[in-house]
């Protein structure tokens, strides 16, 4: 297992003194106040921390959805923030993907589309989109729900499409913004063994914000925000 | 990549059919305005043309009464006389074919058959004027004309209605209970400019007319043919001053006749349907445009309500560019069912038109495709602004857009 092995390999995430402001004068609020991190290849990183401590605000900067204020982000070496829309679009297509709490499937589209979609705008044949659409959501086991709506799914499958939508395109990094906050026990842990499994078998590097310690606990490493800083980064025996 | 935005345009639009209905309305009805002038106006234009030429060439008509606008009346008004068309006659250069001629209505029979027609004495030279050819026979001779022998030439009409069949040479039809021997048939003519059946017709000697029908030497037309358009300015003055003279108008007295010359009134009447057709384009233009701001305004409506789902798009690595042609090709495809739609409904309006006014149907393939693809440059047009604030939304806050 060479390849997961941190020590052997560069940071594909690297955060150096990034803040985030949102709002002037006295009415500023510094979301992110100086937030130092690196993420290694193959990582499986937990963030946790008080409600408003920066953890979406980082992650949005992280998944190329906003830029920070000041400091630095590379992505695999490359300064982000020198880079335009465009580019940071191609990023988000290609390399990254991001799983929301509240799951953001199109409404009215079924299953197999909303996972294909990713490929659409890749241009990808329409033979090829199907065939790889459908292999990403037997992976998350739902295979037999490919002509479903999401209102026709329960809130576990909802998420699972979205994982699927997100790992369609093979993405280096998966970022999951409180996956499991809109679930049940029972399905949180189903949830999680799929993301491990995704972690485990196909090397994808993953960060996600949790409020729940069993959730984390399936990470090898929590990070724990507070007030816009890091508090303490910690290794756990996986 | 524009197949799909396509295929995912025409899947909106059908999710809010009544919605998009509504908004094509403005699109679709100037587009129908449009098509169904042009058709409508290029139907009575060619039907006028045909007219013009069943009038004959470069033909100048001499009626009594002044100038007025509008159909000449006449009745009212000093009649021609025999020495008028003399006159005519001898002082008139550059003249291909000239006859005098009056019209009263009468009843023909032949048999048991009978029919109400319009019956015209006139002299040989008639069917020159008016390019009227023979199917049998002929005109009458200068030695008929001179004498006032009761013969006739009728037209296709009467052949029809009266013979049914039968060969009408030099058979005898009653006209008004005046016997009168078939001596030709003409050529049908059809419908003239004011609706009248031409070919229903009886053509006799004027003199014969005048004796045994009208019973008096009124002339009420004289027809002049020039050898060619140029020498018409030049005819019609010269009528006027001999007319003048004949007539004994003194000078700065107006005129108590009038000579029209028909490829002026041809003219004249073209120009009008042209102005028409411009005033109307005009509204039909409005129109577009109208329909082109409800598309810009169901757009926005559009790119608001789905904010979302344009952050999920960005989200999930959608460009810029790539969510600006997704809506921009909603509003063509949206503007492009538009103009099908007005199509249709132009030509069903035209078709129904040409029916009514008895003119002829024409199906250009040209304009439609002018119109579809100007329908298409409508949506660029006024779907681009909405495009672009849909392009140019951040990914977070579209993500947050409740
Ligand atoms: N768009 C915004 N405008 C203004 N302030 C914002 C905005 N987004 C976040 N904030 C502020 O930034 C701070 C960090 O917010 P953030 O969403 O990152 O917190 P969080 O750690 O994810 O909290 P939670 O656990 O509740 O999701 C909060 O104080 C929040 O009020
Ligand atoms: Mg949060």
């Amino acid at each position: 297992m060479n390849a997961f092995d941190p020590h052997a390999r560069e940071p594909i995430i690297s955060l150096r003194g990034l803040r985030r402001f949102y709002g002037e004068g006295a009415a500023r609020v510094h979301a992110l106040d100086g937030v130092d991190l690196d993420i290694l290849p193959g990582e499986f990183t937990a963030i946790m921390g008080a409600s408003g401590s920066g953890k979406s605000t980082c992650m949005n900067i992280i998944g190329c959805l906003d830029r920070p204020t000041a400091g630095t982000y590379s992505f695999s070496g490359v300064d982000v923030s020198t880079l335009d829309n465009d580019r940071r679009a191609l990023l988000r297509r290609n390399s990254l993907g991001f799983v929301f709490q509240g799951f953001n499937l199109l409404p009215r589209t079924t299953a197999l589309e909303n996972v294909e979609l990713p490929l659409v705008y890749r241009g990808m044949s329409r033979g090829e989109r199907e065939h790889r659409a459908a292999a990403a959501l037997k992976a998350v086991g739902l295979e037999g729900r490919e002509g479903h709506t999401p209102s026709e799914l329960s809130g576990g499958q909802q998420q699972r499409v979205a994982i699927a939508r997100a790992i369609v395109t093979d993405p280096l990094v998966l970022l999951a913004d409180e996956p499991t906050g809109n679930l049940d026990s029972a399905r949180s842990h189903e949830l999680m063994r799929l993301v491990t499994d995704l972690n485990r078998e196909r090397g994808i590097t993953i960060i996600m914000v949790t409020h729940e310690e069993d959730i984390a606990a399936y990470a090898g490493r929590k990070v724990i925000f507070a007030d816009g800083k890091i508090r303490s980064d910690v290794k756990v025996a996986a | 990549m524009i197949w799909e935005s396509v295929k995912l345009a025409l899947r909106t639009i059908r999710r809010n059919v009544l919605r998009s209905i509504l908004t094509l309305l403005g699109i679709v009805i100037g587009v129908a305005a449009v098509v169904a002038l042009v058709t409508i106006g290029e139907g009575a234009q060619s039907r006028m043309t045909s007219e013009l030429s069943k009038l004959g060439s470069n033909m100048l008509i001499a009626r009594p009464g002044a100038p007025t606008p509008g159909p000449p009346t006449g009745s009212d008004a000093r009649s021609f006389t025999e020495r008028d068309v003399d006159a005519l006659r001898n002082g008139l250069s550059g003249v291909r074919a000239m006859a005098a001629s009056s019209t009263k209505g009468a009843k023909v029979v032949y048999g048991t058959a009978s029919q109400d027609t319009q019956v015209t004495g006139t002299e040989p030279s008639f069917f020159e004027t008016q390019d009227w050819s023979f199917t049998a026979g002929g005109t009458f001779s200068d030695s008929d004309a001179r004498s006032g022998t009761a013969v006739c030439v009728i037209g296709a009409t009467l052949v029809r209605e009266l013979f049914q069949g039968e060969d009408p040479m030099g058979r005898v039809i009653r006209v008004n209970s005046m016997p009168c021997e078939v001596t030709g048939t003409l050529a049908p003519k059809g419908q003239s400019a004011f609706g009248s059946d031409q070919d229903n017709t009886v053509v006799m000697p004027l003199r014969t007319f005048q004796r045994r029908i009208a019973g008096s030497t009124r002339i009420a037309t004289i027809n002049v043919s020039g050898l060619n358009a140029a020498v018409l300015p030049a005819i019609q003055a010269d009528m006027t001053d001999i007319l003048r003279e004949t007539r004994r108008v003194n000078p700065g007295e107006e005129d108590d006749f009038t000579v029209r010359d028909m490829t002026q009134i041809a003219a004249a009447m073209s120009s009008t349907t042209t102005v028409m057709t411009g005033l109307l384009g005009a509204v039909a233009a409005v129109s577009l445009l109208v329909g082109g701001i409800g598309i810009m305004n169901i757009m926005l409506v559009s790119v608001a309500e789905r904010t979302r789902e344009i952050g999920i798009r960005l989200a999930i690595g959608a460009r810029a560019s790539q969510v600006l042609l997704q809506f921009l090709v909603e509003a063509v495809v949206l503007c492009i069912i538009g103009g099908l739609l007005g199509l249709a409904l132009g030509y069903a309006i035209a078709g129904g038109g040409a029916l009514l006014l008895g003119i002829p149907f024409r199906f250009n393939a040209t304009m439609a495709a002018v119109a579809v693809v100007f329908s298409g440059v409508i949506g660029v047009v006024f779907g681009f602004f909405p495009a672009r604030s849909a392009a140019r939304l951040d990914p977070i806050e579209a993500l947050r857009h409740e």
